[in-house]
C-alpha cells in the first residue's frame, strides 16, 4: 500500500530552514557556530559583481533564444549564490565538473560567457579549454559527470597532491549536478566511488526543487543532505540563495577533501525561479505563489543590503557594474551573431585522435560531394 | 635477452598488460576481482601484488561507476584499462561508454582524448549461465568514436593489448574467453607485430574466402582444414580490428576468390557480418560468383548452455555455408 503524502512538500523535504545560513533575505548578518565567516568588503563587492553579471548572461542568452539565436537556453535564474559561492570558494589548482547550467560557475573560472553560447546555438559542443580553465566541458546527459569527477579526483590522489599540506598544491575536484540528477545510478555509483576511495570530491547538488516538471519530493523522501551519511560521509545543507553561507560551506568541504578527509555531499537549496529551458512552461505544472514567494529570497538583493546598509559600496559602485553588465550584454548579443557556423567537414576529423582510413575517405568523399555543387547555379 | 616463452591466451594477456604497465607509469588496471583475486578468468593475476592497489584498481561492483571514473582519470592524464568481468555486464556501463568515452573527444573539438581500453571476454562455449555468453561487438563498432578490436590467438593477444593501451583512442578489446586457457603458442617479446588496424591473412587458399574473428578464427582454420581433404582451397582472413575495419586483406581476397562466407557468434541480424557483406558487395562485385553469405549465432538470446552447440556456428555450419557458396 502506498503510503498517504499527508505532509506538505516542505515538511517531506525535511525542514527547509534547518541549513546554514548567515545572510537572511533581508540583508542581515547572522552566525553560525561551525561556519563563521568575515568576508572583507571587497569580496562581498566581489559577490555582487559576480551575481548580477551571471544574471545578465541569463538574461541575454533567454532573450537570444527568443530571437532565434540560440536553439535552447538552460537558465540559472535565481540560483546565482549557488553558483558563485560555490566558484569563489575554490583554489586555482581545483577542477570542476559542470551540468550545462553551471554558467556562473563558468563566469568565475574565467570561461568567455560567448563560448557558452556557441554550445546553445549549435555551433559546437563546448568550445573552451577544460585544462586551461579547469572547469570541463557541459554535461548533458544527467549525473554522468559526478563519475568524471570521482575519477579525476582518483587521478589527483594518484598524482600525489592531496594531503601534502601545501596550499599550492593540494587540490580537490568539484561535482555538479541538480536534484533530479540524485536519482541517478552514476550519482550513486559516484557516491559509493569517492566514499570507498576517500577521493577528494565535493558534491554540490543545487536543489532547485524541480527537475523540469518533477517536485524534489518525486525524488526523494528525505532531505537530500541526508543522503550521504548512508553513504559514509558527511552531508551539509545550506541556504543556496545565501551566497556568503554557500561560499562557506564550500570552502569548509573543499579543504577537507584537499586534505585527504574525502568526499562531502553539499545541498544547496535553492529555487529555479524559470523555466527549466527556454522550452519548458512551468505554469503547467508549478503555482505563481511559491516563485513570489522565493522572489522575497533573491541572492542578489540580499547582498546588495548588506553592501548600502554597512557603507561598502556606494551609488557609484553599483552603476558602475550596471554599465559593465550592459557591455556583457552587447559583447552576447554581437558576439553570438558573429560565432561561426562549423565546417560541414571539420567533424570528420575530430572523432579519434588517431584518424581511421574509413573515416577519412567518408571525409573525402562528402568534400567531393560538395565540390560538385561549386559553380552550378 | 628476452626468449620466446609458451603461453595461453590467458598467459600472453598478462603478459601484455605487464609489459604495458612497465612502459608507462600512467597505465592503471581497473575492474572487479582483478586485484587480489587476479580477476575471475585469472588475466590479471599477480599484477596488484608487483604494481600495487594504486594501479591494479579492485572497484565497488558498479560498471558505469567503473567506465565513469574511467573517464575522469583518462581526463586526469591516466590511461585506464578496464576489466568487464563478462560480455553480458557491460550494459550498465553502456551509457558511460556510448555517451562519454566515444564522445569526449569530438565534443572538445579534439582537446580531450580518452585513452582509455575496455577488455571484455566475450562469446560462449563455457556453459555458463545466462548473460556470460554474449557477442557485443556490433554495438560497439556501431558507435563512432570507439574502435572495437578481437584477439584470436596468445600472440596476437600478447601484441595487441599493447597496442590497444598505446593507442590515444578508446579501444573496445574483445577477448575469446572459452580460448584463454586452450592452446599455447611462443611468444617472442623481440618480435616485431602487425599494426593494430590491420587484418590478416591465417590461411592462404583460392577457392573462397573466409572471414572471422575472435572465438571463431580456430573454429574456421579447422573447417578449411576439413575441406582442404574434399579437395577445397579456403583462404581465412582473422579480421582482428572489426572499427576500423580494414578491408584491404579481405577485397584483396575475394577479388582472388570471388566467394566469401562471414562468420561469427554475434546474432546475425545487423552483425558484423552485414556490414562485411555490403562493403565486400561494394567493393568486389564484379569478382563475385555467389552472394556473401553469413553464419552466426540465431536472433535469440544467448540460450541455456545445453543448448548453446546449436546457436554457435561450428565447423559442420561453417562447412554447410561454405557449401551453399560453392554451390551457387
Amino acid at each position: 500500500m502506498s503510503q498517504h503524502l499527508e505532509t506538505g512538500p516542505e515538511t517531506l523535504g525535511g525542514d527547509p530552514t534547518d541549513y546554514v545560513q548567515l545572510l537572511t533575505p533581508e540583508g542581515v548578518r547572522v552566525e553560525h557556530p561551525d561556519y563563521s565567516l568575515d568576508p572583507s568588503p571587497e569580496l562581498l563587492r566581489c559577490f555582487y559583481r559576480d551575481m548580477t553579471l551571471t544574471r545578465r548572461i541569463d538574461v541575454e542568452a533567454t532573450a537570444l533564444q527568443r530571437h532565434g539565436e540560440l536553439g535552447i537556453w538552460a537558465q540559472l535564474l535565481g540560483q546565482e549564490a549557488a553558483q558563485i559561492g560555490a566558484a569563489r570558494a575554490l583554489a586555482p589548482q581545483d577542477f570542476v565538473f559542470p551540468t550545462y547550467r553551471e554558467h556562473g560557475v563558468a563566469w568565475v573560472r574565467g570561461v568567455d560567457p560567448l563560448k557558452l553560447l556557441g554550445l546553445f546555438r549549435g555551433s559546437d559542443q563546448g568550445s573552451w579549454d577544460p585544462a586551461e580553465h579547469n572547469f570541463g566541458l557541459y554535461t548533458i546527459v544527467i549525473g554522468a559527470q559526478t563519475l568524471h569527477a570521482t575519477g579525476y579526483a582518483m587521478g589527483m590522489q594518484r598524482d600525489g597532491v592531496v594531503g601534502t599540506g601545501d596550499p599550492q598544491r593540494d587540490t580537490a575536484v568539484v561535482a555538479h549536478f541538480g536534484d533530479g540528477a540524485s536519482s541517478q545510478g552514476d550519482v550513486n555509483e559516484a557516491f559509493v566511488f569517492a566514499a570507498s576511495y576517500q577521493a577528494p570530491v565535493v558534491f554540490f547538488c543545487q536543489n532547485n526543487q524541480w527537475a523540469i516538471s518533477e517536485p524534489i519530493e518525486r525524488q526523494s523522501r528525505i532531505p537530500l543532505y541526508h543522503r550521504a551519511e548512508g553513504f559514509g560521509f558527511p552531508g551539509v545543507r545550506v541556504d543556496g540563495n545565501d551566497v556568503l553561507a554557500t561560499y562557506a560551506v564550500m570552502k569548509q568541504a573543499l579543504q577537507r577533501a584537499r586534505e585527504g578527509g574525502g568526499p562531502t555531499l553539499i545541498e544547496a537549496y535553492t529555487y529555479r525561479m524559470g523555466a527549466h529551458t527556454t522550452t519548458d512552461d512551468p505554469t503547467r505544472y508549478r503555482l505563481d505563489d511559491d516563485v513570489q514567494r522565493w522572489k522575497l529570497k533573491d541572492p542578489i538583493a540580499r547582498v546588495e543590503v548588506l553592501l548600502r546598509r554597512n557603507g561598502y559600496a556606494d551609488d557609484e559602485f553599483f552603476a558602475r557594474v550596471q554599465q559593465e553588465a550592459d557591455g556583457l550584454g552587447a559583447h552576447l548579443r554581437e558576439g553570438c551573431r558573429a560565432l561561426p557556423d562549423p565546417s560541414p567537414l571539420a567533424g570528420f576529423d575530430r572523432v579519434y585522435a588517431e584518424q581511421t582510413e574509413e573515416l577519412a575517405a567518408q571525409r573525402d568523399e562528402y568534400a567531393g560531394y560538395l565540390a560538385s555543387f561549386e559553380g552550378a547555379n | 635477452m628476452a626468449t620466446t616463452t609458451k603461453m595461453t591466451l590467458a598467459k600472453a594477456l598478462n603478459a601484455g598488460l605487464r609489459r604495458a604497465m612497465e612502459d608507462d607509469p600512467k597505465v592503471l588496471l581497473m575492474g572487479e576481482d582483478i586485484g587480489r583475486l587476479g580477476g575471475v578468468f585469472r588475466i590479471t593475476d599477480g599484477l596488484q601484488k608487483d604494481f600495487g592497489e594504486d594501479r591494479v584498481i579492485d572497484t565497488p561492483l558498479a560498471e558505469s561507476g567503473i567506465l565513469g571514473t574511467a573517464v575522469g582519470l583518462a581526463l586526469a592524464g591516466y590511461r585506464p584499462v578496464v576489466e568487464i568481468q563478462f560480455d553480458g555486464f557491460v550494459y550498465p556501463a553502456y551509457d558511460q561508454i556510448v555517451s562519454q568515452v566515444a564522445k569526449m573527444h569530438y565534443r572538445s573539438g579534439g582537446r580531450a582524448a580518452m585513452p582509455v581500453v575496455v577488455r571484455i571476454p566475450f562469446g560462449g562455449g563455457i556453459g555458463a549461465v545466462e548473460h556470460h555468453s554474449e557477442s557485443p561487438e556490433a554495438q560497439f563498432a556501431h558507435t563512432p568514436g570507439l574502435k572495437v578490436v578481437a584477439c584470436s590467438n596468445p600472440v596476437d593477444a600478447y601484441w595487441m593489448i599493447q597496442q590497444a593501451i598505446a593507442s590515444p583512442d578508446p579501444v573496445i578489446f574483445l577477448e575469446p574467453k572459452r580460448l584463454y586457457h586452450s592452446a599455447k603458442a611462443d611468444i617472442d617479446p623481440e618480435a616485431t607485430p602487425p599494426p593494430l588496424w590491420s587484418s590478416q591473412v591465417v590461411r592462404r587458399g583460392s577457392d573462397l574466402t573466409l572471414l572471422c574473428y575472435g572465438p571463431m578464427v580456430s573454429t574456421c582454420l579447422r573447417a578449411a582444414e576439413a575441406a582442404a581433404g574434399e579437395g577445397r582451397s579456403i583462404e581465412v582472413v582473422d579480421l582482428r580490428t572489426l572499427s576500423p575495419l580494414d578491408l584491404g586483406p579481405v577485397t584483396d581476397s575475394v577479388r582472388r576468390t570471388g566467394r566469401a562466407v562471414v562468420a561469427h557468434e554475434a546474432h546475425v541480424n545487423l552483425g558484423m557480418g552485414a556490414e562485411v557483406a555490403a562493403r565486400i558487395t561494394q567493393e568486389c562485385f564484379y569478382s563475385l560468383e555467389a552472394p556473401v553469405l553469413r553464419v552466426g549465432g540465431f536472433d535469440t538470446p544467448y540460450p541455456p548452455a545445453r543448448m548453446e552447440e546449436h546457436f554457435l556456428p561450428d565447423l559442420d555450419r561453417v562447412l554447410e555455408a561454405v557449401d551453399r557458396v560453392m554451390e551457387y
